[in-house]
């Protein structure tokens, strides 16, 4: 199993026994207790209290912990050899050209950069990677460094795929609130960072293989209704960009392609 | 432009909107010369299969000259002033699927393919003017249409032979003849087919091209069944016959057709409970298919045989035969057609005057009739099997 592969599976791990805290231990104990001694009753308040045991027991345990990291992992076969998929993503600057989120990378050095991404609407998130592990064509490690609005752990890793079927890039990034503007934004990711990433790799995929990203944006259409830029407007593949109107994003968008 | 938008169930308009414009290295534009209807349009003309926005123009089938390329295209691939039929299918021409030659699997022409890979778990290539699942690309019902990814698709056609000849190598020619593909024939097979619209027409000429003794072609309009009969085929109205799977029974000695061909797809008629309960849930918007037919197929084919489907279903299905096709031991094939795996050898055919696919066509009008042709497609009305689209009569001129 590839590394981004074993991570992931470790953090889910982790989640796991962290979430088992000692509230919902309680909760889960004492409701079952509560519905076991309820059901020996065998009488309209022993129902009850089954019922209510049980229902604790259930929320104990099926209770969500917030977490306040974000992980989001995928892969994508790319027919291309993995020097020319690890060249294009090692040239930082390329990132934003597919990942919608991401509005610039600027290299500082070697392994130092500047990120900026789209938060929810439209704020700026910045952060500074650096570079902690790499080996030319198999993978690149990055994470962010203090004084970001959000923490940042990535990796990627490209491998060469059997029979001529080009690259297997595996993705794997974790974001962490830290404390102010960038916990909206870990949050908002919680649901739309795997999703948001699935998009970002298709097209790089397209970006490799066909040398361009196919698009609709800015073709002929007749006149679009109302319900067109509503459904638009909550289109989950096109960010708010920063500092846009509402409105003016329903507008352009009800015409948009 | 004038364009044939999509502007709300059974209501298609001639509009006027801008003339497209490059928007990717790889595109070109493409002036139109015909266009026509297809079969499948009906189905978004009756509002059945989702994603249709107000506004969309329409059409898939048209061929014309490239009057603007991209920078990204060679001139060796393509150029202005080229004679081209277009595909309906867009495909990069580089991916695992393109590679493979399973072009309408192409993974990268479809910018929505999120939206596709909801209801399918994976997208299908994009199409020009079907649904924003599929795309969300404008059609080519219009005077001009934009072509991504032109240095692939577009099949460069030779003068001389005229546009009534050549439209269909942009989806219904192929599209039988892949269904017949798909079918597996074997040298003494009999072939039944579904469906004697344009793309039934195509596919009972193929079976015969491929090898098929005897093909026995479904239907309800006389008309339909007569030019079936013209290529060789033995027709069964339905409307006359009890049992369509019993009549294939006694026709083949019990044995079955040995393929089954389903050129009907979601909208499928019939009679009896179950297609009843199919309307209703399609109206319901519970089931978006009618799979009337496919049910029949596959009770009728002979054990051991192939099902192919070049009809289109958009979703989910219910009461199909799953036993029948697991306990028979059927092989079941559809997909939207390779276009461009076939485009170049049924040109061929053409050029060798093997077939001449203008048959199908039973009204040439200009492209304002379109709106009232749509509906005299559906309705069967006088006699319509294929409807050509001129986008330049009535004095249109070049904006």
């Amino acid at each position: 199993m590839d590394e981004v592969a074993r991570i992931r599976i470790g953090d889910a791990r982790g989640g796991n026994s962290r979430s088992m805290d000692a509230q919902r231990w309680g909760a889960l104990i004492g409701g079952s207790a509560l519905a076991i001694y309820g059901i020996t009753r065998r009488s309209p308040l022993g129902v009850a209290l089954a019922t209510g045991g049980g229902a604790i027991a259930l929320l104990g345990s099926t209770q969500k912990t917030r977490s306040q990291s974000t992980s989001a992992w995928t892969s994508v076969l790319i027919n291309c050899s993995p020097q020319e998929a690890y060249k294009f993503w090692r040239g930082l600057e390329n990132l934003p050209r597919f990942m919608n989120r991401l509005h610039s990378v600027t290299v500082l050095d070697n392994r130092r950069s500047q990120w900026v991404a789209i938060g929810p609407i439209g704020r700026e998130i910045r952060w500074e990677a650096e570079i902690t592990e790499e080996r030319e064509n198999e993978y690149i490690a990055w994470r962010s460094l203090p004084g970001s609005d959000v923490e940042v752990d990535g990796r990627v890793e490209f491998r060469e795929a059997p029979a001529d079927r080009g690259t297997l890039i595996s993705a794997r990034m974790q974001f962490r609130a830290v404390a102010g503007k960038g916990s909206a934004f870990a949050n908002s990711l919680n649901k739309a960072a795997s999703f948001a990433m699935r998009q970002d790799l298709r097209r790089l995929a397209a970006l490799m293989e066909s040398g361009e990203i196919p698009t609709t944006e800015g073709q002929s259409h007749g006149a679009r209704d109302f319900v067109t830029g509503v459904m638009r407007l909550a289109d989950p593949t096109r960010p708010i960009r920063p500092g846009s109107q509402l409105k003016e994003v329903y507008e352009t968008r009800k015409g948009i392609a | 432009m004038k364009a044939v938008c999509y502007m709300g169930v059974e209501k298609m308009t001639v509009e006027t909107v801008p003339d497209p414009t490059i928007l990717n290295p790889r595109d070109a534009i493409v002036k139109i010369t015909s266009t026509c209807i297809c079969g499948s349009d009906l189905h978004l003309y009756n509002g059945f299969v989702p994603t249709m926005e107000q506004g969309d123009i329409m059409g898939h089938e048209f061929m014309g000259e490239i009057v603007e390329v991209g920078a990204g295209i060679k001139p060796e691939n393509l150029k202005v002033g080229d004679r081209v039929v277009v595909p309906f299918t867009i495909a990069c021409g580089n991916c695992f699927f393109c590679k493979r030659e399973l072009w309408s699997c192409c993974n990268n022409s479809n910018p929505n393919y999120w939206i596709a890979e909801q209801m399918m778990g994976f997208s299908p290539s994009g199409l020009f003017g079907y649904t924003h699942m599929m795309g969300g690309y404008a059609g080519g019902q219009a005077q001009y249409a934009r072509v991504p990814y032109a240095d692939v698709g577009p099949l460069k056609v030779p003068e001389g032979i005229p546009d009534e000849k050549l439209i269909f190598l942009s989806d219904i020619f192929p599209t039988g003849y892949f269904g017949a593909v798909n079918a597996d024939i074997e040298p003494g097979d009999t072939v039944a087919i579904w469906g004697c619209g344009p793309v039934g027409q195509f596919a009972i000429r193929s079976a015969f091209m491929l090898g098929a003794e005897r093909v026995i072609a479904i239907d309800r309009f006389d008309y339909r069944l007569r030019m079936a009969e013209s290529a060789g085929a033995q027709t069964i109205n339905y409307e006359d016959v009890d049992d369509v799977v019993q009549t294939l029974k006694d026709l083949t000695g019990n044995i079955g057709p040995d393929r089954c061909i389903d050129a009907v797809g979601m909208e499928a008629h019939g009679h009896g409970l179950i297609h009843f309960m199919d309307r209703v849930k399609q109206k319901a918007r519970i089931e978006t298919d009618r799979p009337f037919v496919l049910r029949q197929a596959i009770q009728a084919c002979r054990k051991g045989g192939t099902v192919s489907v070049p009809g289109v279903y958009a979703g989910f299905d219910d009461k199909i035969p799953l036993g029948a096709f697991m306990n028979k031991g059927l092989a079941m094939k559809g997909g939207q057609t390779h276009m461009m795996r076939f485009m170049k050898p049924l040109l061929e055919k053409i050029q060798k005057n093997e077939i001449d696919p203008s048959f199908v066509i039973s009204h040439k009008v200009p492209i304002s009739k379109a709106p009232e042709m749509y509906k005299v497609f559906r309705d069967k009305q006088d006699n319509c099997t294929k409807v050509v689209l001129d986008p330049w009569a009535d004095g249109a001129i070049a904006a």
